[in-house]
């Protein structure tokens, strides 16, 4: 059982990544990752948000009616969702702004939905919290991955940490300002899918077309 | 045939279980530039024609040239006419001191040698940083390197200010060539135009450097707006207060990026690619129909507080890129329609959107690279709602 535990925990940082694999949660890994403490904070929103969710939604598992399941799991997610906005509106205000809507919009994301439609609907509590913790962990791992170009080479800082003075401020470094624009991460999270699966053929998907050849004729 | 047995005789080593099997991609890419490619059709259709994938290449090459020329002499008559009120500066003005040519710019030949001093290494950078790719992506996907890419480090050379800084100039088309060509299974299957791809990086990523706000020309101190800068600010009459005529955009003495500034260099090379049949004819009609009538549209509509509205369209033709990605970008072939109405409409979807950026965006001043990249992305789609028509009217004929 242990085993089987650390798969769940271990298997979506890159064998089952919601991001690279599942292509999940895009929206926000695309806004949240121009700074890596920004990044980071919504990591651990989604993580926090994912296997509380799951854990309450496998504990009444066997009590959701079929037909209004979407609902009652949504009002568990838009809870919590609300605890950690209020949150980090009372501790971390700063960061909740730079967050906005990105926060309240975790109660759309689709790897908590996911995770509690897919997993927790059919497993006890302990395995979907982790479950949801993995997850969780594995859409944070590319979000850090993305912030981490996005910030060391969009302003040549690391949570907010100067790595590479800019010439705007005397130093050297040209910052990259496409990577301060939103679109970057397209490319930034399209070549880390290439990357991945050029790393574990496993992963790619078989082509929905055949593509024609001399031999064939 | 002392080169032919010389390739012939090293040919073995390269070819399977060769001891530079590996490299085969080098050798074929070295092979095929000195003599005609190997690789023939072997499936249907057979249909014979003269013209391979090498001399196509070859053919829009050789259509730069007048831009080339062009470029050269502008850039060198540009900075130094700033240099004459300047003085010079800089690792290039000290070359030029020390070979004693001078910066008259009533010398053609000093302009030349000044413009040449920014030309090459510009382009020996893009050669080497783009090539680099090409053969890395060439070795590990075994396809052959061909000579598309002497188009694009051409066709991107000609279109960065000579103000770039080398580094950038690297980094964008090593952009342009990974993003714009190779994830997409090289040439042939890019969907974008890969030289306008890497552009489009380093103008979206150093908009300071870039974006056309302020003038390219290489002489510390001097600084002013582009031409459509200027126009975007007071209107096509402001041009002549900074001493811009029609003619001298038309022929190219204005300053700008390297190749794009002369419409006449331009246009020379388009009709050698429409002589060739290189060019497809319909997709620089569609382009011009595009412009001209949206611009005429504007013109009738007027503003009172955009004067880019009343800007002619004869105007929009000789500023900025718009000749030259009308020759050079819109005609490629891979990137554009295949079909032959969707040409006209994928060519007018781009002369619409260069008016519309540069008169409506008041963000950018310059329209016609976003505007190529626009129409590339539609291409597919064009093509698509062609081909369904022409379905459907056939279906019709057979009930």
């Amino acid at each position: 059982m242990a085993h089987k535990r650390r798969e769940m925990l271990v298997d979506p940082l890159v064998d089952n990544n919601p991001i690279t694999l599942q292509v999940l949660g895009i929206c926000s890994a695309l806004a949240v990752t121009s700074s890596m403490q920004v990044a980071l904070v919504m990591t651990i929103a989604v993580t926090f948000v994912t296997a509380f969710a799951s854990m309450f939604i496998s504990i009444i598992r066997n009590h959701i009616p079929g037909s209004i399941r979407i609902i009652v799991q949504m009002v568990i997610i838009a809870s919590l969702v609300i605890l950690v906005d209020q949150i980090l509106k009372a501790y971390a205000f700063e960061i909740s702004k730079t967050l906005s809507v990105f926060v309240g919009l975790i109660i759309t994301n689709c790897i908590v939905m996911g995770r509690a439609e897919a997993f927790a609907m059919k497993n006890p509590p302990i395995d979907s919290f982790i479950d949801g913790v993995g997850n969780g962990l594995g859409y944070g791992l590319i979000l850090m991955l993305v912030g981490f170009i996005r910030e060391l080479f969009g302003s040549g800082s690391l949570f907010g940490v100067t790595i590479f003075e800019t010439v705007n401020n005397g130093g050297w470094y040209v910052p990259n300002g496409m990577l301060l624009l939103p679109p970057s991460a397209f490319f930034i999270i399209g070549l880390i899918i290439w990357a991945f699966r050029a790393w574990k053929p496993a992963q790619v998907e078989e082509r929905e077309y055949k593509i024609q050849t001399v031999d064939a004729h | 045939m002392g080169l032919r047995n010389f390739f012939d005789r090293i040919e073995p080593h390269f070819e399977k279980g060769g001891k530079w099997e590996k490299y085969f991609p080098l050798y074929e890419m070295v092979e095929s530039f000195a003599f005609t490619p190997k690789t023939v059709t072997t499936a249907a259709p057979h249909a014979r024609s003269y013209i391979d994938m090498k001399r196509i290449m070859t053919y829009v090459v050789l259509a730069t040239i007048p831009c080339i020329l062009m470029a050269l002499y502008n850039t060198g008559y540009q900075t130094n006419l700033a240099i004459a009120e300047f003085g010079p500066s800089g690792w290039r003005a000290s070359i030029i001191e020390f070979l004693r040519i001078g910066f008259n710019p009533a010398n053609p030949f000093a302009n030349m040698m000044h413009g040449l001093m920014y030309f090459l290494p510009i382009y020996i950078t893009t050669l080497v940083a783009g090539g680099i790719c090409e053969v890395i992506f060439a070795t590990v996907r075994k396809h052959e390197v061909n000579e598309g890419f002497l188009v694009t480090s051409m066709l991107y050379t000609l279109i960065l200010p000579a103000t770039t800084p080398l580094w950038q100039v690297a980094l964008g088309i090593i952009f342009g060539v990974i993003i714009g060509k190779e994830v997409f299974g090289g040439t042939g299957k890019n969907f974008l135009n890969p030289a306008l791809t890497g552009r489009a990086f380093l103008y979206f990523a150093y908009p300071a450097q870039l974006s056309g706000d302020s003038v390219w020309v290489p002489v510390d101190g001097f600084t002013g707006a582009t031409a459509l800068a200027v126009t975007a600010a007071d209107g096509v009459q402001e041009l002549a207060a900074h001493g811009i005529t029609w003619w001298d955009s038309f022929l190219g003495f204005i300053p700008g990026s390297l190749g794009e500034t002369s419409t006449v260099a331009a246009l020379l090379g388009l009709a050698f690619l429409l002589m060739t049949k290189i060019a497809n004819y319909r997709m620089v009609v569609g382009c011009l129909g595009g412009m001209i009538g949206f611009s005429l549209l504007l013109n009738w509509i007027g503003s009172d507080t955009n004067p880019m509205f009343a800007m002619p369209w004869y105007w929009h033709l000789v500023l900025g890129g718009y000749a030259f990605g009308l020759v050079f970008m819109v005609t490629e072939p891979v990137s554009g329609s295949h079909t032959n109405l969707g040409r006209y409409i994928y060519g007018a979807l781009i002369g619409f959107m260069v008016v519309m950026i540069r008169v409506i965006n008041p963000a950018f001043p310059e329209g016609m690279m976003l505007a190529i990249l626009f129409g590339n992305v539609f291409a597919p789609l064009i093509d698509y709602f062609v081909v369904q028509a022409n379905i459907k009217r056939r279906a019709k004929r057979h009930v």
